[in-house]
């Protein structure tokens, strides 16, 4: 019942701040960062379901990312599709894509499951570069507006709002998932994948439903940055693009979905930061990821909540 | 025809012989110490790199080559006992994520102190082409394939006749039990990271007539490397320099007959199909996971 109840109000809190934020925020480029970090987080909540509660990395997460982006622009650009069925139409094929490759690829353990998915997004990148009729190539393509029902959603307002409501309701969907059933199952193959073998649980099944639950995820959130943004490239279905999710998970916290939101808020805020420092920010982010690993690694918010729980004591 | 086809092999051979070298590296890495080290590529970008660079400031070719090499095995060195080492008992996938940090770490540094512009090393020996069998050649190929294979002799000379080559080799098979007979298997690790990038150097500056370098280089050749490595099964020198010349072979030979443009997606494609059908490689042993 205690934990029913954690789990609620973690996501009053983050209603609470999100309902907060606008008011607070002085301008609208702060609007804008803030529209991002909850797109962003979306992503990383569902890849922290499969790197950081299963104990399965993807380096090719970006891939399914530009996937959907890609599937939204070039449906409504060039068949004139609706952008909501554009969205799902995107949804769907990657969700088939990761369903039908999902059992060779997690069949695979460790370095060569990396070596799998950093290949799956490394060819989806390729190939967006070079169907340069569908996707404008290297030069990227511009998204039209994204319309529902005759609504236009444009402005930074309107557009927080949907990115603020979609977060809830990713993060919603994820407490329960952990806290449900296959979330136990899930743990327990991130412990030992042969122990929840042996204790009954149909391990591939479960790493397959995640995989394709992140994968669709990642399309879906695609698909809504690319209107909102309104232009898309390949870097974002690159190869950089998959790290930087990898290292939002990792920051902020494996398995704590909280972590996720604070991962992708400090690495979404931390380029515009370092913009000043021209060629640098590679080398901080670089630094960050090894230091986070170093001394963290369990993620910052495990870790701070750890050593707040251990000074209690 | 078959001038054609010669063509292609010779191209594709030279560019396989990189990615074994680059191959090497990540094997000897993961047999010491289970890390797959995202940096090899810019320890190959580094080499290429540096030699370049001191070459163009006038000093002679076989200096700068040394001191590339020199520079990037104590890059490597630097590396292992300042972010590898603290984080010896992690997981793998925070280990891959430190070697993927101090990859960025490092490119950037190169971004800012060396610039973003291409830079070329001069040919070794001259840029005549030699025309085998109807087939033209780069001297600078053979300089390549050369070299590897000569590698690829004194690694097995290393890892079969010294004490230290035998030393690491015990560490790849048992940690525990080489701990026990006396090895430091902490130095060890750190002798490893040192000589993947030298490999990595050496790969790098060979290369640099070639194909040019500048401070991205690395990432590619490092991708591709470390697919080589899992084509060859992570296991030995042979697998590594297999899979690095399959690679190269089949990229030529796709870029030849079918389409340039999809070249760099060979590799990716392949190793793909390799790990949904042959798990543990085309050479690796079968083996079983302990509990």
């Amino acid at each position: 019942m205690k934990c029913l109840q954690s789990r609620h109000r973690g996501l009053l809190i983050l209603a609470l701040v999100l309902a907060v934020l606008p008011l607070v925020l002085p301008n609208a480029f702060y609007v804008d960062v803030a529209i991002r970090i909850a797109l962003n987080a979306i992503v990383v909540i569902a890849l922290n379901l499969l790197i950081g509660y299963t104990g399965q990395i993807s380096l090719g997460h970006a891939g399914f990312y530009g996937l959907g982006a890609y599937a939204s622009a070039a449906l409504t650009t060039h068949f004139d599709w609706p952008p909501l069925a554009a969205l799902a139409a995107g949804a769907l094929a990657t969700g088939l894509l990761a369903w039908v490759l999902a059992r060779p690829v997690l069949k695979l353990k460790g370095h060569t499951l990396a070596m799998a998915t950093l290949g799956l997004g490394i060819i989806i990148s390729i190939v967006i570069n070079n169907e340069g009729r569908w996707t404008g190539g290297p030069d990227g393509m511009s998204v039209p507006a994204f319309a529902l029902a005759g609504i236009t959603i444009a402005g930074e307002t309107s557009w927080y709002i949907v990115a603020a409501v979609l977060l809830l309701l990713m993060t919603w969907l994820a407490l329960n998932l952990i806290d449900s059933p296959v979330g136990r199952a899930l743990q327990a193959i991130h412990g030992s994948e042969i122990a929840a073998r042996v204790a009954g649980v149909d391990t591939t099944r479960f790493k397959v439903r995640v995989f394709v639950l992140s994968a669709v995820v990642a399309s879906i959130a695609g698909s809504i940055s690319a209107h909102y943004i309104g232009f898309i490239t390949p870097g974002m279905a690159g190869f950089f693009h998959s790290i930087e999710l990898v290292t939002m998970v990792v920051v902020g916290g494996m398995a704590s979905v909280f972590g996720s939101i604070i991962g992708a808020a400090l690495l979404t805020i931390l380029p515009q930061l370092l913009q000043a420092f021209e060629g640098w920010e590679v080398v901080v982010f670089g630094v960050i990821l090894m230091g986070t690993m170093i001394f963290m690694p369990k993620g910052l918010v495990p870790s701070i909540a750890q050593r707040l729980r251990s000074r209690r004591k | 025809m078959l001038p054609q086809f010669l063509q292609f092999l010779y191209s594709g051979m030279t560019v396989g012989s990189s990615y074994a070298l680059a191959a090497l590296g990540f094997t000897i890495i993961y047999n010491t110490s289970g890390v797959i080290n995202f940096a090899q590529g810019e320890f190959i970008m580094l080499g290429g790199m540096l030699a370049a660079i001191m070459a163009g400031a006038g000093v002679p070719m076989p200096l700068a080559i040394v001191g590339a090499v020199v520079a990037t095995a104590v890059v490597g060195l630097v590396m292992e006992k300042s972010v590898i080492e603290p984080a010896r008992n992690a997981q793998v996938v925070s280990l891959i994520i430190i070697t993927i940090g101090a990859s960025l770490t490092i490119r950037g540094l190169v971004q800012i102190w060396l610039g973003k512009g291409t830079h070329s090393l001069a040919p070794f020996s001259g840029d005549t082409p030699i025309v085998l069998l109807g087939a033209s050649l780069l001297p600078q190929s053979l300089w390549v394939l050369g070299v590897t294979l000569a590698i690829v002799g004194a690694l097995a000379w290393f890892f079969g006749r010294t004490l230290l080559g035998k030393a690491m080799l015990a560490t790849s098979h048992n940690k525990l039990a080489a701990q026990l007979v006396g090895i430091d298997t902490r130095r060890v690790l750190l002798l490893s990271f040192g000589l993947s990038a030298l490999l990595g150097a050496v790969g790098g500056i060979l290369v640099a007539p070639i194909t040019y370098t500048s401070y991205d280089a690395g990432i590619m050749l490092g991708l591709k490397g470390f697919v080589a490595a899992v084509l060859g099964g992570l296991g030995g020198g042979v697998g590594a320099v297999a899979g690095g010349l399959i690679l190269g072979i089949a990229e030529a030979m796709t870029a030849g007959y079918i389409s340039s443009s999809y070249k760099d997606a060979v590799p990716f494609v392949l190793i793909l199909l390799i790990l949904f059908f042959m798990p543990r490689g085309l050479f690796g042993a079968k083996l079983s996971e302990r509990v």
